[in-house]
């Protein structure tokens, strides 16, 4: 993996208002980053949401990705998510074609070993709940492509730093 | 005079007066309460509320004659004064007419505030007549943006606006006030202070960087200061100069920092960049430290990066921490205002006693300017850029007021306008607006009327505002146009005789209009002058009139601005005559 491969992780405390959304993509955009995924929702906090997003490239983009998101007046707090020190998950649902009896108790099986939930079953498919790191999901996704991948939806990772390490906006 | 406008003014738990009013004059007292004295605009159907209101505040009203105008006339009352300027428009064309002069604010790092009305809130996103997205096309060309959606919101958001525009580093701020907002009565509360928590401007230089910095200063041989648009904004003059001088260290400026360090002292290099002087270009590539100040390092400042001053240390100072790094690789960053970071390095220095020695260095810049500075005297037939541009600083007091249009006019007054004073040089850097210098002027004026205002301009670029004559002479702004004419875009038909092999596409103008009779038909005055004594005789008489005067003065489409330093080139690829 060269360095301009590399994924970087970025925790940003926001606004919880309309625009706010747009306003960061919008700088993605005007900036020429890209993100690879991004995912919101709202903190425990009143008023304000939390960010993740993953970016691809090298040193010099993610210093200039974290500067750019500080600049924005709406983002409050912004942070590096380092890989060795951060929880990092991600959920799928996979709808899975199943023709008949084998492939659903071969699916079944899969499901358990990824310690996921089949959580609707149809005569001829199954959607299975998988939730984990992103190289765990594609991995499964691997697995269920040779019974048929229907649809496929996938929230893009949301991450916490470990221990008593915190994003969090003090009071 | 401001009638009666409060009911039964009440003060709250949260030390915030209270007042029952209509949206319209709840913007009005806002901006009251900020201090604007001035709103540059043009009314229409979403906005008018607020121009109603307006009749009854002690608010002056310009009526521009295009909202760009307005805008431009807004960013140059900010320039001019330092505090924030203010323009207003309408819903839809109005609002996307401010579009060009709010892009110009921000890429200069200009305070304004420009309100814009809107279409009422059920109507928002229905395609309404006149509705325009202003909030969404305005967002990367603004610091912030607001769209009002309750008249109780609107003191909050003004003070926020002003705010934010005005400090760190400084820029637009647009707020949208949909027409029912403004007519909507409500018991309104006037906040008496804002907090952003997502923002905070003030930033105190880190002392480690600083003594890094100090270091590396006192130890250098050929060390040499680099100040940018940012000393003008954070006030650093006499901090810059104090440091100068310690340091024995020569000053070059780019565009937007020209005139933050007084371009007559000895070691001032004047401009440095693609139309930078010789001294400054060739003197950058000989410096072993630089410290940068207030700049962003654009491209037209340092030609190709990879080879802009190879052999030196870069020290950079900034406001804005995205500035670090985002185009010069520098070796000691300090993230903080110019005036605290220069005058704490000046401090240090100053208490290591040291005495600097006339230097070999300090004999190579004399030596150098000595050299490069013959004077230039008209052999032609028609009058030389330099030699109007000359004439024009000899004649105008050190407190005069330059604006600039963009091309070669810009660029010659760049090389040869000496500026002595700050904030009395206000040119459109960044965006690079063609129109920009006749309605800055004229906000400039506005805000500096004691003084005579000059906008130096080309044919092509006064074309594109030219209609504000009208707003001029209305509004008994008088302030001098000289047109260095030259029939043609001169900066593009200089780069097609340079470097597309005399290829001419699309340049020719033709001296159309007379510029005379133009002016005349505004009721401002017009002069035509071709020789030097006509030249002076105009100028001393229009900075002296009470009427908008322009002065054309024909040039040979011809001329060249040398030195140039080829788009895409090394400051060593420099050209000249």
């Amino acid at each position: 993996m060269t360095e301009s491969d590399q994924i970087h992780i970025i925790a940003a405390i926001v606004e919880h208002k309309p625009g706010v959304l747009y306003r960061v993509s919008n700088m993605f955009r005007r900036r020429g980053f890209n993100i690879e995924s991004i995912t919101v929702g709202p903190t425990e906090e009143d008023g304000l949401a939390r960010m993740t997003l993953t970016v691809k490239g090298d040193e010099y983009l993610v210093e200039q990705v974290v500067k750019q998101l500080r600049k924005l007046i709406d983002v409050v707090k912004v942070s590096r998510l380092l890989s060795g020190e951060t929880v990092v998950r991600e959920m799928a649902l996979i709808k899975i074609r199943t023709v008949d009896a084998k492939a659903r108790t071969d699916v079944v099986n899969y499901v358990e070993i990824f310690r996921g939930r089949i959580v609707d079953v149809a005569h001829e498919s199954m959607t299975a709940e998988i939730t984990g790191t992103p190289d765990k999901i594609d991995a499964f996704i691997e697995l269920m492509r040779p019974f048929g991948i229907l649809e496929d939806a996938r929230t893009g990772i949301t991450a916490l730093s470990r221990g008593l390490k915190s994003v969090k906006v003090e009071a | 005079m401001t009638k009666p406008i409060a009911r039964s003014p009440s003060m709250n738990a949260e030390d915030m007066e209270t007042i029952r009013m209509m949206g319209s004059r709840a913007l009005l007292e806002a901006l009251k309460r900020e201090g604007t004295k001035v709103i540059f605009g043009i009314p229409g159907g979403a906005i008018m509320p607020v121009y109603d209101a307006l009749l009854d505040f002690d608010i002056r009203h310009i009526l521009a004659r295009h909202e760009q105008c307005a805008g431009h006339m807004a960013d140059g009352y900010a320039r001019a004064s330092g505090s924030v300027g203010v323009c207003m428009a309408t819903s839809g064309p109005g609002a996307t007419n401010l579009v060009t002069a709010i892009a110009t604010a921000y890429m200069d790092s200009s305070p304004i505030v420009a309100i814009t009305g809107q279409v009422t809130r059920a109507m928002i996103g229905k395609d309404a007549f006149q509705e325009a997205d202003i909030v969404g096309i305005t967002t990367p060309i603004t610091k912030y943006n607001y769209q009002v959606m309750a008249a109780k919101d609107i003191p909050r958001i003004v003070k926020e606006a002003f705010y934010i525009a005005s400090t760190g580093r400084p820029g637009p701020v647009l707020i949208d006030l949909p027409r029912d907002v403004q007519t909507e009565e409500d018991e309104i509360p006037f906040p008496k202070s804002v907090k952003v928590r997502g923002y905070n401007p003030s930033i105190e230089p880190h002392p480690l960087q600083v003594k890094r910095a100090v270091d590396l200063l006192v130890q250098a041989e050929r060390p040499m200061i680099l100040a940018g648009g940012g000393v003008h904004i954070s006030g650093a003059y006499e901090e810059l100069l104090a440091l100068a001088e310690l340091l024995n260290a020569p000053v070059a400026t780019t565009l937007m920092g020209k005139g933050c360090f007084p371009e007559n002292h000895p070691l001032s290099l004047g401009g440095v960049g693609m139309h930078g002087t010789r001294e400054a270009n060739l003197l950058i590539l000989e410096a072993d430290v630089l410290l940068a100040v207030g700049t962003r390092f654009s491209d037209r400042t340092t030609g190709r990066l990879t080879e802009f001053c190879p052999d030196a240390k870069i020290i950079h100072v900034d406001i804005d921490a995205a500035e670090i790094r985002k185009n010069a690789k520098v070796d000691i960053p300090i993230v903080s205002d110019a005036k605290k970071a220069l005058k704490s390095i000046y401090g240090q220095i100053l208490q290591m006693a040291l005495k600097r020695q006339p230097s070999l260095w300090l004999k190579r810049i004399e030596e150098l300017k000595a050299q490069l500075n013959e004077e230039a005297t008209s052999t032609g037939a028609s009058l030389k850029p330099k030699e109007i541009i000359k004439t024009l600083r000899r004649l105008l007091p050190e407190d005069a007021i330059v604006t600039t249009e963009v091309g070669q006019n810009q660029m010659w007054a760049f090389l040869h306008f000496q500026v002595i004073k700050p904030r009395t040089y206000i040119t459109s850097g960044g965006l690079g607006t063609m129109g920009f210098g006749f309605p800055a002027a004229l906000g400039a004026k506005v805000a500096k009327p004691e003084v005579p205002v000059v906008d130096i301009a080309g044919d092509g670029s006064f074309i594109m505002t030219e209609q504000d004559l009208a707003t001029s002479v209305m509004e008994h702004i008088p302030v001098t146009v000289l047109i260095l004419n030259n029939s043609v875009l001169g900066m593009v038909a200089q780069w097609q005789r340079l470097f597309y092999n005399r290829r001419y596409s699309n340049v020719y103008l033709g001296r159309i209009p007379d510029f005379v009779k133009l002016a005349e038909a505004y009721g401002a005055k017009g002069e035509r002058v071709e020789a030097l004594p006509d030249l002076e005789e105009a100028i001393s008489k229009a900075i002296k009139s009470d009427v908008t005067t322009v002065i054309d003065v024909p040039i040979s489409p011809e001329e060249n601005v040398f030195p140039i330093v080829p788009a895409g080139k090394a400051l060593k690829e420099m050209l000249w005559e």
